[in-house]
């Protein structure tokens, strides 16, 4: 997740990452971690992200930006719930994973490379 | 390649969706689908946020979903029951005049490790089986097969997020350092290898900017080893 400064919009995070920021801490799936000193509203420290989930910050100061990695300390997959995706198709136009509930999937990922 | 299967399976309540992992987006992409023409949902990921979210590291990667959307199967080579790169190859004389690299690719191609029958056979089963189907897996299983993400990982991750940005507004320089942290961090992911080199030459062929590619790689590894068969 690409940052202009070292904190983190809480929405677009749990977009990304799907990870909520609830009053219980950060939660994704059945886990939360909680965030003692995230204030009560606004834009949330990425440091404290990084420490707290093991979210790598990385930054480039030359180009002033960051990047969080995900979280880390475990498996790729916190859990085998599918997170809420949301992609374009190649005419621009959003496709929400969730609109295909109730159908099964298989998602196939391959590249023009 | 998938549109045939997918014939065949929608019917039985399994539809497919493709997803592009290419910075390029749509330029990049787009004309491979034109060409497919896809029914199905065929989406594109310009920021290789499945990487992220499911630990995917190569391509053709598939998972599989319930109607719930829980995940059954992780992160897998995936093949629609015929090998792509051996399609394109089946019955082509190879020209003897192709520059000497592209002649050992294709070699080292032909070696690669595939059964792409065993994956689709898996599928029409869960297709016609549902949650019945062996090869439906429990959450846990899931879980406990997806990719460990130790914290380099993480730290791969990110630089490669950075090295795509920066290559995506033009700091081509600064992409490409960023682009060589992530493959140092994360030497098993052929996903940033492979989109880094491409940048460079198309056969993702040696370059100056980077200390590795392709053949070079694939050799090192063992072409048989490029695809972890899936554990059917």
């Amino acid at each position: 997740m690409i940052l202009e400064r070292p904190e983190v919009d809480r929405a677009a995070f749990a977009a990304r990452t799907g990870w909520e920021i609830t009053p219980e801490g950060a939660c994704k799936a059945d886990r939360c971690v909680p965030l003692p000193d995230a204030p009560v509203d606004g834009p949330i420290d990425a440091r404290m992200l990084s420490d707290r989930l093991g979210m790598a910050l990385v930054a480039d100061e030359a180009h002033g930006l960051w990047a969080l990695g995900p979280e880390s300390g475990g498996r790729a997959l916190l859990s085998a719930e599918m997170p809420d995706l949301e992609l374009p198709d190649r005419h621009g136009r959003p496709f929400a994973l969730r609109s295909l509930r109730g159908t099964r999937i298989v998602m196939v990922a391959w590249a023009s490379w | 390649m998938w549109q045939e299967l997918r014939s065949e399976l929608r019917p039985q309540g399994v539809e497919v969706v493709t997803v592009a992992l290419d910075t390029g987006g749509a330029d990049a992409a787009g004309q491979f689908i034109d060409a497919a023409a896809p029914e199905h949902p065929s989406l594109i990921d310009a920021e290789h946020r499945l990487d992220e979210l499911l630990g995917i590291n190569n391509v053709p990667m598939g998972v599989w979903i319930d109607e719930a959307g829980i995940l059954v199967r992780p992160p897998e080579t995936a093949h629609p029951g015929k090998s792509v790169l051996r399609e394109m190859m089946r019955g082509q004389k190879v020209p003897e005049d192709l520059p000497p690299y592209v002649l050992e690719m294709l070699a080292e191609t032909a070696k690669i490790r595939v059964k792409p029958e065993r994956y689709a056979e898996a599928l029409r089963d869960w297709a016609a089986k549902g949650a019945e189907s062996e090869y439906a897996l429990s959450p846990e299983e899931v879980v406990e097969r997806s990719r460990p993400r130790p914290p380099e990982l993480s730290e791969a991750a990110a630089h490669f997020a950075l090295g795509q940005h920066l290559h995506r507004i033009g700091e081509v320089d600064a992409a490409r350092g960023h682009f060589r942290a992530a493959h140092r961090l994360d030497p098993d992911n052929w996903t940033y290898r492979r989109q880094a080199w491409s940048f460079e030459n198309p056969l993702q062929g040696p370059s100056e900017h980077y200390d590795s590619d392709w053949l070079s790689d694939v050799k090192a590894s063992g072409a048989e080893n490029y695809y972890p068969l899936p554990d059917l």
